[in-house]
């Protein structure tokens, strides 16, 4: 027996591949095989040898199927570690798939000036593009021959169609159909005729108004200066200027500390140190009586920012007319979003 | 509005920097645009005076002169200016001195002839815009003095940008104003005594439209001297507040509106016919102003005319056949306040904007025409002499502007600024600013000054108040406000979620110019009616787009240009048509896509976009509001479309858009060199979203049965899945998984795989019944559409 086992082993060595392995077994253990032949054979044998022998040729068997086990988990694992070798990648390279695309820098700006009023209750409201005169300029305190209509050069259809110079027309047709109190963001594009390094004849604009019975100009302050250091997320200086609109009564400009120069004075901020963001004020009461809401329950604040001015600022945009060119290099550097 | 600094401080001197002076300015609403020194960085520059000229030796161009610069002995220069003369005092650069370029002077031979300094002229001093030519200095200059402190040229000109409602500062007495009421001082208005009447001669006014020109003065002077010079120094105050010096007269009428901000005008008295009335024009007259347009009056325009002929554009521009020139011996002067209504709009409407009428639309004070003639009279007889004579005057009190009181409530200043500011405190504020103040137990009740037009109701007032106390010295507060919901519609598709799909399936977001080039337009969408520009910025922008597709086209060519040979953008955006005349602005959504359909990448085929890829864009829109169902694509014809694929897309029926590739007819006319797919949807139509209703779920299994049928090949996918899915209820679902055509198919057939998905919501279905509903669906397919299954 022991030859057979010692066969059977060198057998068992030389197999390369689960099959030779397999034919091995049925060669020893099969229905025909080595083992259960001798086993069949016992019967033959006188019956005081026979316990003697069937011990013999059962510790031979299992002799064979243990190393018969141990060759089989030897090939397997050689099998895996062949498969893994030859499975193996170069996880660097890059992941297959459409890759993504992008929101203009006019959108990511618009998104996050909406969102910072919307979350506090500012609901957003558009209008049309074409307007008409009396919602552009009548209505908001700026009649035919005013001088402040200089400082619009207006696009015209007819003369009493143009293309909106400011988004300040929404305000008009806000509180034309609705009451007080309200609180309304307009973002939307807005037309002047003029185009140069610092002008395209189409930019973007956001109105805001809110109208309410105790609303006053300390309000705006605070709203506003909470809204640059937010929208910045920086601690910036904020100073309110004098100015003047037909629509709104005090009227201000907004600067920032220039986000550039952190305010010593560069290119951008014309060595001032600020920068010009907004216009704003308090309602002007002709407006109200324009829409037949009565100045003197309800008072209420507007204000308009230029949003390219806000993109260029934030993003460190360095000529406006790149926002119009569609030009993939620079629309690309905006795909984070 | 531009003046100088020294000016101004000869009028009102605070205790200020510079700096603290413009930021002053700045903070009160008077914001400084610019700051600019009125010459030069030099140094070692005095006034000199030429004694005598010699030829060079060696030179023709070069004199040497003996110059007195108030230095022991006079010192030899060497000049090339062609103005140099004996007697002649002008700057003179002595050794040491620095130029504004950074030359040092040296003592240095010039052909031979040693030179101990130079000769300056304006242009080598660093002034703007200043001429070769040494600069002649007056007579009375002190030889030997410095240069920087004979002409005052440590000053600045500084240049603020006035909001419209502030005309009464567009004056340096204006600003100086404003300068004392803002640091509580008192201001020194420039000093100078009422003219002496020499002769009686006068020419008569008549004022026929008072309405529009409430007050005319005019003065005649006699005589005044046709060679008399500007004087340097004021000359000098032009320069620095941006003007040039065109001879006396109107130098002077010049200085009296930067001084003042009273325009005035001179006529030369020998070109005048018979007396000057002030009427409106009368249709078919013409006139040549002084830039030498000639223009026809309208009946709306004021115009200053003599007996025979309008002589010039009140409050605008004067004429050009009654200006003065160099052979003016008499002048008329005129003084008038014209009513803002009156001058308005008038000079954009001649495409003219001159300092005049700039001030008159925005309001003169209608007092200070005494004062203002008097100084421009004083001013002549001083520089060219002659003989003046009375004032003469048309006013009509009935038509000057009358200030009316305006009452002003303790209250409303409180609401409207956020803060109480102490009574006294405020009633001073309002002193300051020249307002006459009473006193009322809730408030005051004050009358503005005829120079600030801009104050006539009590939001004006506030405004003066919050703007001297300082809008940085009002508090920041958080508005208090009515805390309501407010309405979000289930049933509205936000279109920022559109743009995000989009993103996320590769495509760029575009922002494109609402107008665009007509030409390119009318290829694309030739039946639609664009709307005109009256007055575009340029002929590629002069239409309102009727689509989205004309600008992402344009969008995509420049890119194409830049190498960029993968283009997949999208806008969202108005369109704008005209139906039945009227003006129509619908919300759009398009997008464009060529190229590869991936960006280039190992291990994958490249394949060019095509039809379906962009179809699949459009259904995970479609599917985000739940059209993805109730959308059908029909094959039409757009065009701008490739007419075997472009397909109308009808949701419920109605138009909801347009998809397909580029006609490539219009693919080559507009240069494209590759196949261009395009999508549009209204976005009206889009964004309403079907809000999910539930139905139960079955609890039985689903069966599929697959089937392949021949159709003739016009057979649409839209025509086959919607008939298989109506022969029973019990078909859930129907797929379309393969369609073929080509070799074992008949020429002009082809074979369409059908999934079919079945399930009853009752029990478990058998075999025997699905073959059933299977026979059905084939029976009717071959009914309908001579559909045969396929072997």
């Amino acid at each position: 027996m022991d030859d057979i086992l010692k066969q059977a082993r060198q057998q068992l060595a030389a197999a390369e591949s689960l099959a030779d392995l397999d034919q091995i077994r049925v060669n020893y253990i099969g229905k025909k095989g080595v083992f259960t032949e001798r086993m069949k054979e016992l019967g033959k044998l006188p019956p005081e040898q026979r316990r003697e022998a069937g011990q013999a040729i059962n510790l031979s068997r299992d002799g064979f199927q243990s190393a018969l086990e141990e060759r089989k988990l030897w090939l397997e694992e050689r099998e895996l570690e062949t498969r893994l070798a030859s499975e193996a990648i170069d996880v660097s390279l890059p992941g297959r798939g459409q890759g993504g695309g992008g929101l203009h820098p006019v959108t990511l700006t618009l998104r996050r000036i909406c969102k910072l009023f919307g979350n506090v209750g500012f609901e957003v409201v558009e209008g049309p593009e074409i307007e008409d005169d009396y919602h552009n300029f009548e209505a908001l305190n700026i009649p035919a021959s005013h001088p402040a209509r200089a400082m619009h050069d207006t696009f015209y259809f007819d003369e009493h169609t143009l293309l909106r110079t400011h988004t300040s027309p929404v305000q008009v047709r806000v509180m034309e159909s609705r009451n007080a109190p309200l609180r309304i963001i307009a973002p939307g594009r807005v037309y002047r005729c003029d185009s140069d390094l610092t002008h395209t004849p189409m930019f973007h604009q956001v109105e805001g108004f809110l109208v309410d019975e105790t609303v006053s100009f300390a309000d705006l302050k605070g709203i506003l200066y909470e809204f640059l250091r937010l929208f910045f997320e920086k601690d910036i200086q904020v100073r309110f200027r004098p100015s003047y609109f037909p629509f709104t009564e005090p009227s201000a400009e907004v600067d920032i500390e220039c986000v550039i120069c952190g305010g010593v004075g560069c290119r951008v901020c014309k060595k001032s140190g600020w920068l010009e963001v907004m216009g704003c004020g308090m309602i002007h009461p002709k407006v109200f009586n324009h829409v037949d809401i009565d100045p003197e329950r309800w008072s209420g604040f507007a204000f308009g920012l230029g949003v390219e001015r806000m993109a260029m600022l934030r993003y460190g945009i360095n000529d406006l007319r790149l926002f119009f060119e569609n030009d993939l290099r620079f629309l690309h550097q905006f795909r984070v979003s | 509005m531009r003046f100088s600094e020294a000016w101004l401080r000869e009028l009102v001197n605070p205790p200020l920097s510079t700096a603290q002076l413009l930021e002053q300015l700045t903070m009160a609403g008077l914001e400084v645009d610019s700051v600019a020194p009125v010459a030069g960085e030099f140094s070692g520059v005095v006034v000199a005076e030429v004694l005598s000229l010699s030829p060079h030796p060696q030179a023709d161009r070069l004199r040497v002169c003996q110059v007195a610069a108030g230095l022991a002995e006079p010192l030899t220069i060497v000049c090339g200016a062609a103005n140099v003369a004996v007697g002649m005092k002008a700057p003179l650069a002595l050794e040491g001195g620095v130029m504004p370029d950074g030359t040092k002077i040296t003592k240095s031979a010039l052909r031979g002839v040693a030179s101990f300094g130079m000769l300056c002229s304006a242009k080598e001093l660093g002034f703007e815009d200043g001429q070769d030519g040494l600069l002649a200095l007056p007579a009375e200059a002190q030889v030997g003095a410095d240069l920087r402190d004979y002409l005052q040229l440590n000053d600045v000109m500084v240049e603020v940008d006035l909001t419209p409602n502030r005309a009464d500062c567009l004056s340096v007495e204006g600003i100086a104003r404003e300068v004392a009421l803002l640091n509580g001082i008192d201001r020194m208005p420039p000093s100078f005594k009422a003219t002496e009447v020499t002769q009686a001669d006068t020419i008569p006014v008549t004022v026929d439209a008072p309405g529009d020109c409430p007050r005319y003065l005019g003065r005649l002077i006699k005589q005044v001297d046709r060679n008399a010079a500007t004087p340097l120094w004021m000359r000098e105050r032009l320069r620095r507040s941006g003007l040039r010096s065109l001879g006396p007269l109107v130098d002077i009428t010049n200085y009296v509106l930067l001084e003042l901000g009273q325009p005035l005008h001179a006529f030369d008295v020998a070109k005048l016919n018979g007396g000057i009335h002030v009427r409106l024009g009368t249709l078919g007259e013409t006139l040549t102003l002084l830039n030498g347009q000639e223009i026809a009056l309208a009946e709306d325009v004021l115009v200053i005319a003599d007996d025979k002929r309008p002589l010039a554009l009140a409050g605008i521009m004067g004429g050009a056949d009654s200006a003065i020139g160099e052979g003016t011996t008499d002048i008329f002067l005129e003084c008038a306040f014209f009513t803002p209504t009156a001058i308005m709009g008038k000079a954009r409407r001649y495409g003219l904007s001159t300092d005049s009428s700039h001030r008159f639309e925005r309001g003169v004070d209608p007092q200070l025409q005494y004062r203002a003639i008097e100084r421009a009279s004083q001013l002549v007889l001083e520089i060219a002499g002659g003989q003046a004579g009375p004032i003469v005057e048309s006013s009509s009190d009935a038509h000057l502007p009358t200030r009316s009181t305006i009452l002003l409530r303790e209250s409303r200043v409180e609401k409207m600024l956020g803060l109480r500011i102490d009574r006294e405190l405020v009633a001073g504020l309002l002193q300051r600013l020249g307002l006459a103040v009473e006193e009322l137990a809730d408030g005051w009740r004050v009358t503005p000054p005829g120079f600030r037009f801009d104050l006539a109701i009590e939001a004006d007032l506030i405004e003066e108040i919050g703007r001297v106390y300082g809008y940085n010295n009002i508090p920041k507060r958080n508005p208090a406000t009515h805390m309501e919901l407010h309405a979000v519609s289930e049933a509205l598709l936000d279109v920022e979620r559109v743009k995000d799909i989009l993103v996320d399936r590769g495509y760029q977001e575009a922002i494109t110019y609402s107008f665009v080039e007509p030409g390119m337009q009318a290829k694309i969408e030739p039946e639609l009616e664009a709307i005109a520009l009256r007055n575009p910025i340029s002929s590629d922008m002069a239409v309102m787009r009727t689509g989205l597709w004309t600008g992402l086209l344009d969008a995509a060519l420049k890119n194409l240009n830049r190498q960029q040979n993968r283009v997949r953008l999208f806008e969202a955006g108005l369109r704008f048509t005209r139906s039945e005349g009227e003006i129509v602005q619908k919300k759009s959504f398009a997008s464009l896509a060529l190229g590869s359909v991936r960006e280039e990448q190992w291990g994958e085929q490249s394949r060019p976009v095509d039809f379906f890829d962009i179809k699949s864009d459009v259904e995970a829109i479609l599917r985000l509001a739940g059209h993805e169902n109730s959308t059908s694509f029909v094959s039409n014809k757009h065009p701008a479309l490739h007419p075997g694929q472009s397909a109308e897309m009808l949701l419920d029926g109605q138009h909801l858009g347009w998809l397909g590739m580029l006609h490539p007819k219009l693919e080559k006319e507009l240069g494209f060199e590759t196949r261009v797919f395009l999508f549009e949807l209204d976005q009206n139509q889009l964004l309403k979203r079907n809000i999910p209703a539930f139905k139960a779920l079955s609890k039985f299994p689903q069966v599929r049965r697959d089937i392949a049928i021949i159709v003739e090949e016009h057979v649409t996918a839209a025509d086959l899945s919607p008939f298989a899915q109506s022969v029973s209820q019990l078909i859930r679902q129907v797929l379309v998984f393969d369609v073929y055509q080509g070799t074992g198919i008949e020429n002009g057939k082809k074979s369409v795989a059908l999934g079919l998905v079945l399930q009853d919501d009752d029990e478990t279905l058998t075999d025997a019944r699905v073959d059933n509903v299977l026979a059905l669906v084939l029976k009717g397919l071959e009914e309908r559409f001579n559909a045969t299954l396929r072997k």
